[in-house]
This record gives structure tokens, C-alpha cells and sequence, in this order.
């Protein structure tokens, strides 16, 4: 099987190990990785602070990108939230102020082929055990749009449940949200980073040494509150943990 | 709505000079107090309430099924609120409808004067908080006296409401003793000698306040959670049975109602009275149900000896205008979305500017007043998007959706309704380095070569990348530290690596 990796412009930018994980990940289980390089950005970021007409350019970009491929895998619940949730939305929006069909038309095939990569793990390929081996203690954070956008549920959770060596410890107010929220993060700086505090004092309060999500942007968020907080727990992405193994053990 | 006009004149009713959202904020989030508080009371209600709602085998069914009903009350309005017109006239009572808070407030002052009185009694009501009616009724003479619990703590203390359902909850049971105490007797009864913080005794002293305030009453003010249309009856729901009373002992009843409030039939009441309860107090019912028709005189003869109602626009045609916002108008102020809402547990409800506070009052306040101040184009923003608000809303209200919809009315502006006239609205200003940076990067993100020029400059700079950033950027690292930059990019190691074809990592 021939997928796309949408890797998102952040994990691109900031997280490549991440994007080396999954595509570890991804060929150790036998799927053929692209990675298509005109790829950039969802638009999420402009969509959800009002400029959708400027993230409407990058979703048809987007579709032109990836148009062509049978699976599109994104290790980023909120981009994939995006891509899946509201581009259908923008579709329609531009339909009622009468731009026609061409936007829905030219977003419909990507909606419907775009996976959260746990979801792809789970319900594509049929595996809950990779075959990973990550000998640390681990809580788990369900990201907001990963758990209320997508409904990625108990798949995340029996991913990391079947990795050898790991424990997993249940993180007090999980479904709770983190606070970083987009350019919420800067525009209401004083709430997102009390919400981000009491998501770091209740990770810590775990006693756990890694704390876990499948969205990078949360844990940029999450991970520079640490430092400042000294809990000296590590934020990870589920796919570094996912990819890891005994020979090939993650940094 | 015939002619285009550009908006330049202020809200239909413009909120005094109130700081934008963050900046409200602010103070809360370093209030350990307050915040312990809220955390508490939020908390406890949420657990709750979820408790209550998992009882419920088809709660997935009543809450479309209000959503539907909601939906088709609110397309049809004009005919429904005829409906109720013609049926509270014809059971005996008198209908106005005022289109603003000042024409509301006036008729009300008018009615309250024609009998003679300069007191009256209040059941627990939004809508006349809404308006500022008690500071309107105040400057005509008359003494208004809440009679809710919580809303008389936030009466004697001179204070705002921060919660729709519980308007005290900012309080601890420290502070409403020494309210009680200090307040109590320039209204009325003092607080009994010796009063404790123990909330049976508070509930007495105040118990004991209040019937004195009943007794005396000639005119009752109040609010209503649902009018039916088929009848005219109108529907209150309580837990404390306060406004039993005042609904009941006076002969004169005022009851101010938003148009949005109407349900075709009885059978619509159905729904409601299963899920508001369970959504707001976490109730299977609620203790107390009023509901009268028209007044005593009447062929029902089940209301007061006079009743008038006083229909409330207020800003709600313009919101059933937006397609998108237009869902807001199906609430029914359960309050769950405050309660399970992360950003009200750590901004308290005053800091929304408005008596609707929390994710509610996020989308109503910026549709029912504009977006012009500087707090009402702040609120859309004043969310993560967590959804955590759209999961527990009982008519199924997409929040995030319609802040996001009211985001981009702020920063692009674009058509609107305002005070029933069509307009183009001016993007708010504050944005137009946002706007600028949107633009610029919207066009770097479509040319992979100029993303990827970036990203490489970045990476070489990476040395000197600053531990704290300039500008707007600096909301970010006063709080947190900034990722460390990777060597390159991975779009560079893919390439470089034929996708890690050419080496082991
Ligand atoms: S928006 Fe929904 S959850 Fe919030 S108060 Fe209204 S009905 Fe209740």
C-alpha cells in the first residue's frame, strides 16, 4: 500500500524526528512511504483565527498535493481534524456565498482519505502491537481534536498498552484541554499557560518520565512549560515511541 | 433590510468601558483564591453532571431533538410569536414588544409606576440582567429585590453575576456571611446575631429576609425558560421555589422574555424539562415548575390578577440572520458549557464583560451587541477550541464553530445585520499586523521553495535563534520556553536520504 505522509509544517519545520518515526514506523509495517515536497501547510492556524479566505489557497493547494493517493497519513490530530472536519466545511461555506462547487469538489477526495496516524495503525492496517519496544514509564495526553474532533478514543491508549517494556500510567483530568489551542496560545497567554501548568502538574503528579501525545503542537506547548516548571519529564510524540525498538532504540 | 450601509454608529446596547478579554483575565488567573474556587465548584458540578446524562439511555436522541425543535421554532418565529401573542391576550394578558434593552426597560418602568408601587420582587432571570432593568427601575424610584439565592449574594454585595446558573459562585461561604452581615440590614431584615458560614444557617437568614420581601410584595418581575405557543403559557424553572413565590403571591406579574424562548407545543416541553435540568443542576427534575396561563380573571384562571409580557429582541433577529451564528438562539442557559469550560474555570465570569459569560456568552454577547468594543471583538477569541462545550451542550450548539465564524467577522469583517438593517462591517482594528502576517505567510505556504528557503535559513542561523521573541511572539516565551531548531528540516533529510533509503537513520 502507497500512502502519503502529511507530515504538517510544523513537525516539518521544527519535529523532522518525528517525520523520520513514521516513516520507520510506517515501512517496518510494510506500507510504501511518499512524502510529497510541495506539501506546506493545512491552513488551520489562518482558518481558526478568521482568515478563511487565506487558508482557502492552502487547502486547494493541499488537494493538488495530495490529491492522487489512495491514503493520506498525518501524524497530527488537530491537522488532521482539519483536513478531515472542516475542509468540507469551507467547502460548503463557499457554496452558500454562491463561489460555486469547485472548493467542495476540490476538497472532498483528500476529506475522505486523510487518517490520524493511530487511526491508520488501528482501522487501515488492522494492528494494535507494532512490534516496539520503549522501556519507560508513560502518561498519556488525548489532545482535544484528536479526542472531541476526530474520536480517536482507545486507539492510542491500546497502541502504547501492546509496547514492550512500556508502563502506562492513567494522567489525572486527561480529557482536560492543554491550552494551547492555535494563536490562543499567544492571544490569551495568561490562561493557556495556566491551563498548560495544571496539564504539566498533573502529568508530573504521575510520576511518569515521558508524557505522550499524537500532536507535536500541544507538546511544543506542554514541553516549554516543563523546562520553565523543572518537572524534568520529557514530552514525546506517540510515533517515536511507536518506531522504537530493541535494536533501534529512540534517543 | 433594503439598503447597504457601512456600520458606524455603536451596539444597540454598548457594554461600558470594559478591558478586552485577555487583559480581564489577567487578574483572575493570579487570583489563587478565586480560582480554587471555581476549580471546586466546577469540577464538582461537571461530575455531576455527567452522572445525570449517563442515566439517560437515549440522551443522544433528546438532544436532537431539541436541537430540531429549537431549529424549526426559530425558522418560523414570526409565526409562533403571533401564536403566543394571541393566546396570552386571549387568557387574559397584555403583550408588548420591545425591540432594545431602553424600550424594554421603559415599558416596564411604565407598567411598575401604574400601579403605584415602588418595590418590587424579582424571580432569577437573564433576560433583565440582560437589559440592566433593577439600574433602570432604580433611577425611576423603584426598588427591585432579587429574591434567587445566589443573585441576592450578588445584590447585597453590590457585585456582577459570573455564572448564568449559579451568579455567586465567585463566592465562598466566608465571604456571604460577612455579606449577609454587613448587607442585610440596609435592605431590609438584618442577619440573625451570631450567624455562621454554615450553609444551613446562611439558608435560613436568608430565608427569613426574603418572606418579609414576599409579603409585602404587590408586583412580581420576572423572566421564563420556555412560553408555549399553542396556550400562551409560560414556563419557570427553579430549585429553590423563591420564585414560586413570586410568581404566585403578587397581583401584578412582569415577565420579560427574549422571542427565542418559544416552543410551538407542550409536547415540546418534554424534551426540555428532561435535559435542562440534568444539564444545569444535574437534576433528574427540577423541585420547582411554574407554569401559568394568561391571569386569574381568565377562563384558565391560573395566573395573576394582571400579567404582562414583554416580548425582548435586543439584538436576536440580527443573530437568527447569520446562518452560522444563528444557532446560538437555540440555548436554553443550561450553563453545562461554563462548567466544563477550561478557560472559564481559570478567567471567572466577569471577565467576559457581559451577564452571559463562558462559552455562551463567547458567541451571544459579540452577535447580540456587535463587535465593535474592544471587549466584544475579544471574546470570539477567548477560547482553545477544545470543544469541550459543543460535547456537553444539550441542543447540540457547535461553539466552536461559531466562534471561529465570529473571529472572521472581526478580522475581515464583511455583511452583517445590525439593528435589522443590512451593512457591511469594517474589519476591528488591532489586526492589521495580524492581517499582514496571515497574508505573508498564506503566501509563502503556497510556494514549497520559499517555505523550504526558510526553513533552511532557520536551521544554519540556528546558533543565534533568541530565547525570548520580540512583539506578539513575546506572549509565548514570558511563559515557556521555545523548542530547540533541528539541524535541518526534514523535507532536507528525505531528500538528502532518498526518504532514509541511503542511511540507517
Ligand atoms: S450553549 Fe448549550 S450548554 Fe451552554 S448554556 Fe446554552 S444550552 Fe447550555
Amino acid at each position: 500500500m502507497r500512502v502519503a505522509l502529511f507530515l504538517t509544517c510544523v513537525n516539518d519545520t521544527l519535529y523532522p524526528d518525528t517525520g523520520r518515526a513514521v516513516v520507520k514506523l510506517l515501512t517496518r509495517l510494510g506500507v510504501e512511504v511518499d512524502f510529497p515536497t510541495a506539501q506546506t501547510c493545512c491552513g488551520q492556524a489562518h482558518y481558526t483565527t478568521g482568515y478563511r479566505h487565506e487558508a482557502e489557497p492552502l487547502a486547494r493547494h493541499f488537494g493538488e498535493v495530495f490529491g492522487g493517493y489512495e491514503a493520506i497519513v498525518t501524524p497530527s490530530g488537530s491537522c488532521g481534524a482539519m483536513v478531515r472536519e472542516l475542509y468540507p466545511r469551507m467547502g460548503e461555506r463557499a457554496r452558500a456565498e454562491g463561489r460555486g462547487e469547485a472548493l467542495a469538489a476540490a476538497l472532498a477526495p483528500v476529506a475522505a482519505r486523510t487518517y490520524e496516524l493511530t487511526e491508520f495503525l488501528v482501522d487501515v492496517l488492522g494492528v494494535t502491537d507494532v512490534g516496539a519496544c520503549y522501556p519507560h514509564t508513560v502518561t498519556y495526553h488525548p489532545t482535544c481534536h484528536g479526542l472531541r474532533g476526530l474520536g480517536l478514543g482507545e486507539r492510542p491508549r491500546r497502541l502504547l498498552r501492546a509496547v514492550r517494556g512500556l508502563e502506562l500510567v492513567e494522567l489525572p483530568g486527561a480529557e482536560e484541554c492543554c491550552g494551547f489551542g492555535g494563536t490562543f496560545a499567544v492571544k490569551n497567554a495568561d490562561v493557556s499557560a495556566a491551563m498548560g501548568t495544571d496539564k504539566v502538574r498533573n502529568a508530573a503528579s504521575t510520576g511518569a518520565e515521558v508524557l505522550c501525545a499524537a500532536d507535536n503542537s500541544c507538546l511544543m506547548h506542554l514541553g516549554g512549560l516543563m523546562t520553565r516548571l523543572r518537572t524534568g519529564m520529557r514530552p514525546v510524540h506517540i510515533a517515536e515511541i511507536l518506531a522504537s525498538t530493541e535494536e533501534e532504540p529512540a534517543a | 433590510m433594503s439598503t447597504t450601509t457601512t456600520f458606524v454608529g455603536m451596539p444597540a446596547s454598548a457594554p461600558p468601558a470594559h478591558p478586552a478579554f485577555p487583559q480581564a483575565a489577567r487578574e483572575a488567573v493570579r487570583d489563587a483564591r478565586l480560582r480554587g474556587t471555581l476549580r471546586h465548584a466546577t469540577h464538582t458540578i461537571r461530575a455531576k453532571r455527567a452522572a445525570a446524562v449517563a442515566e439517560v439511555s437515549d440522551w443522544a436522541a433528546l438532544r436532537e431533538a431539541g436541537r430540531q425543535i429549537k431549529d424549526h421554532t426559530l425558522r418560523h418565529l414570526d409565526r409562533y410569536l403571533v401564536q403566543v401573542e394571541q393566546a396570552v391576550t386571549a387568557a387574559g394578558g397584555t403583550v408588548h414588544w420591545a425591540a432594545d434593552a431602553a424600550e424594554a426597560n421603559r415599558i416596564v418602568t411604565d407598567l411598575v409606576k401604574a400601579t403605584g408601587e415602588s418595590e418590587v420582587v424579582k424571580v432569577k432571570s437573564m433576560t433583565t440582567q440582560e437589559i440592566g432593568l433593577n439600574e433602570a427601575l432604580e433611577a425611576a424610584g423603584i426598588r427591585a429585590y432579587e429574591t434567587d439565592l445566589a443573585e441576592l449574594i450578588v445584590q447585597l454585595a453590590h457585585d456582577r453575576p459570573s455564572h448564568i446558573l449559579v451568579p455567586a459562585i465567585h463566592r465562598n461561604r466566608g465571604e456571604i456571611r460577612d455579606i449577609f452581615r454587613s448587607e442585610m440590614g440596609e435592605w431590609g431584615r438584618p442577619a440573625p446575631e451570631g450567624l455562621t458560614d454554615e450553609p444551613a444557617e446562611l439558608a435560613e437568614a436568608a430565608r427569613l429576609h426574603l418572606r418579609e420581601k414576599f409579603l409585602r410584595a404587590r408586583v412580581g418581575i420576572s423572566g421564563a425558560n420556555f412560553m408555549v405557543a399553542e396556550t400562551g403559557t409560560l414556563v419557570v424553572v427553579e430549585s429553590e421555589g423563591n420564585g414560586r413565590m413570586c410568581l404566585t403571591l403578587p397581583e401584578t406579574l412582569i415577565s420579560v422574555v427574549g422571542i427565542e424562548k418559544v416552543v410551538p407545543t407542550w409536547r415540546d416541553l418534554e424534551v426540555f424539562l428532561q435535559t435542562l435540568p440534568r444539564s444545569s443542576t444535574a437534576e433528574r427534575m427540577n423541585p420547582y415548575t411554574s407554569l401559568w396561563t394568561g391571569t386569574t380573571n381568565s377562563a384558565t384562571a391560573d395566573g395573576p390578577r394582571e400579567f404582562h409580557l414583554v416580548l425582548l429582541d435586543n439584538g436576536r433577529t440580527d443573530a437568527l440572520a447569520d446562518t452560522v451564528g444563528r444557532q446560538a438562539l437555540r440555548c436554553i442557559r443550561c450553563s453545562a458549557c461554563l462548567n466544563v469550560c477550561p478557560v472559564y474555570e481559570r478567567a471567572g465570569g466577569h471577565a467576559y464583560g457581559s451577564v452571559y459569560p463562558g462559552p455562551i456568552g463567547a458567541i451571544l454577547s459579540p452577535q447580540l451587541r456587535g463587535t465593535a468594543s474592544g471587549i466584544d471583538a475579544s471574546l470570539p477569541y477567548a477560547s482553545s477550541l477544545c470543544g469541550a462545550c459543543y460535547e456537553v451542550c444539550p441542543v447540540a450548539i457547535d461553539i466552536p464553530e461559531v466562534l471561529v465564524h465570529l473571529r472572521e467577522r472581526v478580522v475581515q469583517g464583511g455583511e452583517a445585520v445590525r439593528q435589522g438593517n443590512r451593512v457591511v462591517l469594517r474589519p476591528a482594528r488591532g489586526h492589521a499586523a495580524e492581517r499582514a502576517a496571515m497574508r505573508a505567510a498564506r503566501w509563502a505556504l503556497t510556494r514549497p521553495g520559499v517555505l523550504r528557503a526558510g526553513q533552511r535559513l532557520a536551521a544554519r542561523s540556528r546558533r543565534f535563534a533568541p530565547r525570548t521573541l520580540p512583539g506578539p511572539g513575546r506572549a509565548w516565551t514570558d511563559s515557556r520556553d521555545l523548542p530547540p531548531l533541528p539541524a535541518e528540516p526534514f523535507r532536507d533529510w528525505w531528500q538528502r536520504t532518498r526518504g532514509g533509503k541511503d542511511t540507517a537513520r
